[in-house]
């Protein structure tokens, strides 16, 4: 008989809630941009562009975060013997939906996560972003409760499960052989920022160990800034979703204490404001995250816990950052980028697309 | 009478869907569902009481669990 997992429980979720919400908030406090102490979206589009595979100059670095939530899952998934190497629910479909995940997150800039602290950082644009992750995920229900399913996984290597976290530790092995040279925006194979939201960053240690406590724990709570709402709205379960706040009321409390909390719509680090499409491109992502079955961060997690399909999700979402800077989707401060509103109403159709035809008893 | 869910290889919320159809379908009631990992274990469990059924029974055999509910 194992162990009743206490993290389960309501107060292991809030207990893990509190955690990422304070430690986000002090993320910043030692060198992260502003509310943006844990941005799994755009941690993902910093690591493409220090690899290249987009070149906006101010987003490039390798970030440790999304290396500890990884490896930190793969950990408590092994001690608590629950890594379960499977895969092949549609990964091509995962694929495209971590695509499109990205590209709404950065119309909107940041992701369910970035969107909590945001709100708790005092940016009202974040209301905005929020509403429209909810409208997101209620349509992803209406598909889940329509029939919606990806199909079946299977069982495979232990070996198989082990890709994403192998990258993972790739990547922090090329962040430690080409370490960031002052003054130069290149070091090595990998590329740096001299100035932006890429050029802050706690340092690597620290960086490294919130994210493997935060991957530890999340794993065990199975922490979902997606199926929060998603359970919410289908069973009104409140579970995770009390974990989803309290990220935000203890973001929100150190921010005050720190000395963080800016409330307005106007001048919020990396934000933009314009309410339609912080609200569409995020309306995207919560679509895309819900057919998905999870949040980014979740994504990561699972993918510590041996889901090669949710490792297919993460990297289709490294992709669609290439995509949204090297096509002017992504916004910036100033606004949406060039073809921005395009991309979104493309993801929009694509996600309903995959919501219409991939369901029990389709034709198609 | 009794019905089996088999919700092995999926993920949620599909397990706990299934498993709620099944409640609200009326024709059972005892239910056995099939799942094969710790997380859609917890969630059929917490549904499932959330619905006013009982867990009577987590039998594991290898990676898979089999989830027994009873109507309480």
């Amino acid at each position: 008989m194992r162990l009743k997992n206490v993290f389960a429980t309501r107060w292991g979720i809030i207990s893990i809630g509190l955690f990422i919400g304070v430690f986000a908030a002090l993320l910043q406090k030692w060198g992260n941009p502003g509310n943006m102490g844990i941005c799994v979206a755009c941690f993902e589009r910093d690591i493409a562009g220090a690899l290249g595979l987009h070149r906006a100059g101010v987003v490039q670095y390798i970030r440790p975060e999304i290396i500890g939530f990884v490896i930190g899952s793969l950990i408590a998934a092994y001690l608590f013997k629950e890594y379960r190497p499977r895969l092949g629910s549609a990964p091509i479909v995962r694929f495209v939906l971590g695509v499109f995940a990205m590209i709404g997150a950065l119309v909107f800039l940041g992701c369910p996560w970035r969107a909590a602290l945001r709100l708790a950082g005092g940016d009202g644009n974040a209301i905005l972003g929020l509403l429209g992750l909810i409208l997101g995920i209620w349509i992803g229900t209406l598909f889940l409760k329509k029939g919606y399913n990806l199909g079946r996984t299977q069982a495979t290597h232990a070996a198989a499960g082990w890709m994403l976290p192998l990258i993972m530790l790739g990547f922090l092995a090329l962040l430690i052989a080409f370490p960031q040279i002052e003054g130069q925006n290149r070091s090595g194979v990998l590329f740096y920022s001299l100035k932006g939201p890429g050029f802050m960053h706690a340092p690597l240690l620290i960086s490294l160990g919130v994210g493997l406590a935060i991957g530890f724990l999340a794993q065990r709570s199975r922490f979902c800034t997606m199926g929060a709402w998603r359970d919410f709205i289908l069973f009104r379960q409140t579970h995770l979703l009390s974990g989803f706040i309290a990220l935000v009321v203890a973001a929100f409390v150190t921010n005050l204490i720190v000395g963080q909390f800016h409330p307005g719509f106007k001048e919020q680090p990396v934000a933009h404001t314009m309410h339609i499409w912080n609200f569409a491109g995020m309306a995207l992502s919560g679509l895309a995250f819900a057919l998905a079955g999870g949040c980014p961060g979740r994504q990561l997690f699972l993918s510590g816990e041996g889901d090669g399909d949710a490792a297919v999700f993460v990297l289709g979402m490294i992709v669609g950052a290439g995509f949204a800077h090297n096509f002017g989707l992504a916004s910036s401060p100033k606004g949406v980028g060039p073809y921005g509103i395009e991309a979104v109403i493309i993801g929009l159709i694509v996600c309903l697309f995959i919501g219409f035809t991939m369901r029990k008893g389709s034709k198609i | 009478m009794s019905t089996k869910v088999d919700a092995r290889g999926l993920s949620c919320p599909q397990p706990v869907l299934m498993t709620i159809d099944e409640i609200k379908a009326g024709a059972a009631s005892e239910i056995e569902i099939l799942v094969d990992t710790e997380t859609s274990k917890e969630n059929v469990s917490r549904a499932a009481t959330s619905q006013g059924w009982k867990v009577a029974n987590v039998s594991e055999e290898g990676n898979e669990y089999t989830i027994s509910i009873k109507k309480d």
